[in-house]
């Protein structure tokens, strides 16, 4: 039995030390579920690993927790969607490039009999205010997420302080709180990608898309060598002039869910 | 829901068809569930027995603190690990973040503890039948540590079990330290996770089938060589 053990021990050893011969050259990459989630990274990065034998690991999480990462220093790149936030990370030193790389929308999900009745709303301070009004239940994401962040600003400029038992902070990502908000009949606003590529809608429906106000920006940065010099900078602004570049736009123009195209190139 | 109906078959086809990404997934859920159940038996099993064998000052507050220490949540760990390797933390320099590395660290410090008390009750219960004889013996306290955890062998197998049990079932901390990468860092839980979050609820319960069956099988063969060898040594 000894040997068995010894034996198991040292497949097992060997075999994570084979595992983590991986290639040199790979940037970690922190972005945001919506992204992973809808299927993107497996549609574009190939292309890229291919043109350039740079490997992309995506680690994603809320937009709140990959400023995190890159704060400390844990990513080298980071593909999010707060413009806010992204150029105040720009300003307080932590990256040294942004850039605008695609956009979509939010859209505004409910329960398919629409109880606040929204459906007709002209635009989503109205959507939000009736929601308020009817006191319909609404699943917030809750999680300083960028899709958190802009819902926080919407409730604002609806002049509506969403607080009550019908408004439910969930602190998950989009997924879970999709998952949520359809067990139990919520109103809830999500990005588009990820409500396309959901596959366990219920009685949910699209409710209210098209407010310019719900436009959906999404930013790539290149994080700051001076300040963790440790980091791959040179690949990684290898991988953010790719993303702009036109490969990395029209591979991004390419992905498409279901036959819909879920994010729009916009690099300047 | 047609999530329950669908996952068997999702299972079953997974299985079949040994897709080639979930290979690599169970194998990786195996390779660090494993030696994170390896590393941490190095050090817990001793340390189980030497708690087991010495009675010093304080020793009923390392037995409580090891009995406590069995419900650690998963994610507090992770989060403890994930202080201590990210590049601000203070073994940041070792670059271990996000790497299979990193999820066996934070399984070690989860199964750890489960290894150490569950030993050191086994070894305390044989001490009882042996104290007189190693008296007598007059042996030393390393040659006693040895006896016992060799004559406790097969009470231990099932300690490792438990372990392993623990380590291959937690997603919070291998989530937080390994960063759920495809391809690098993802494991049969956090797949499970991050198909749940996708609503894609067939796939994620068909990997759990996946997960439980492999459990099974493990479980399987260790009582399989237990007696095995149960009966050899008579």
């Amino acid at each position: 039995m000894k040997t068995t053990l010894t034996l198991t021990l040292a497949t097992v050893i060997s075999g994570t030390l084979v595992s983590q011969a991986y290639a040199d050259d790979f940037i970690t990459l922190a972005s945001t579920t919506s992204t992973e989630n809808a299927g993107l990274f497996d549609a574009i990065v190939p292309a890229f690993e291919d043109s350039t034998d740079i490997e992309v690991r995506v680690v994603a999480v809320g937009t709140g927790q990959a400023f995190e990462i890159a704060r400390r220093g844990d990513a080298d790149s980071l593909l999010v969607h707060d413009t806010a936030g992204e150029e105040q990370f720009v300003a307080d030193g932590y990256a040294s490039e942004r850039a605008d790389v695609m956009y979509n929308d939010f859209v505004i999900i409910g329960p398919s009999d629409d109880p606040a009745g929204i459906d007709d709303a002209e635009n989503v301070a109205e959507v939000f205010a009736l929601i308020a009004d009817a006191e319909a239940p609404f699943a917030s994401r809750g999680d300083d997420s960028g899709t958190h962040r802009a819902e926080l600003r919407l409730w604002e400029s609806a002049g509506v302080e969403p607080q009550g038992e019908w408004y439910r902070e969930l602190g998950g990502g989009m997924g879970p709180t999709l998952n949520t908000a359809a067990a139990m009949d919520a109103y809830v606003m999500s990005d588009r990608a990820t409500w396309v590529a959901f596959e366990n809608p219920q009685n949910l429906a699209l409710l209210f898309a098209g407010d310019k106000v719900l436009f959906n920006q999404y930013g790539s940065l290149v994080l700051s060598a001076e300040r963790h010099p440790h980091l791959k900078h040179d690949l990684a602004a290898q991988w953010h002039r790719w993303l702009l570049s036109e490969d990395g736009q029209q591979a991004i123009g390419a992905f498409e869910v279901d036959g819909q195209q879920l994010f729009f190139p916009n690099a300047q | 829901m047609a999530a329950d109906s669908n996952a068997l078959s999702v299972a079953l086809s997974l299985l079949i068809n040994l897709d080639a990404a979930l290979v690599d997934i169970v194998l990786l859920s195996l390779q660090v569930s494993l030696l994170a159940v390896c590393l941490a038996a190095l050090i817990g099993f001793p340390l189980g027995a030497a708690v087991a064998l010495w009675r010093f000052p304080g020793r009923g507050l390392v037995v409580v603190a090891l009995n406590a220490l069995m419900g650690l949540p998963p994610v507090v760990a992770g989060l403890v690990v994930y202080l201590l390797l990210s590049r601000a933390g203070p073994l940041g320099e070792w670059g271990l973040l996000f790497t299979p590395n990193a999820m066996v660290i934070a399984q070690v410090v989860l199964v750890l503890p489960i290894l150490a008390a569950l030993s050191r009750q086994k070894v305390e219960e044989l001490l009882a039948e042996y104290q007189e004889q190693f008296v007598s013996l007059g042996m030393s306290r390393l040659r006693m540590i040895q006896t016992l955890l060799w004559d406790a062998r097969f009470a231990l197998l099932t300690v490792l079990l438990a372990g392993f049990g623990r380590a291959s079932a937690e997603v919070g901390a291998v989530m937080m330290v390994g960063g759920n990468i495809d391809g690098v860092t993802r494991v049969m839980t956090t797949s499970i996770v991050l198909e749940t979050s996708k609503g894609n609820l067939p796939l994620a319960l068909g990997l759990g089938i996946v997960l439980l069956t492999l459990v099974l099988v493990i479980n399987a063969a260790a009582y399989l060589v237990g007696e095995w060898a149960r009966r050899r040594t008579g």
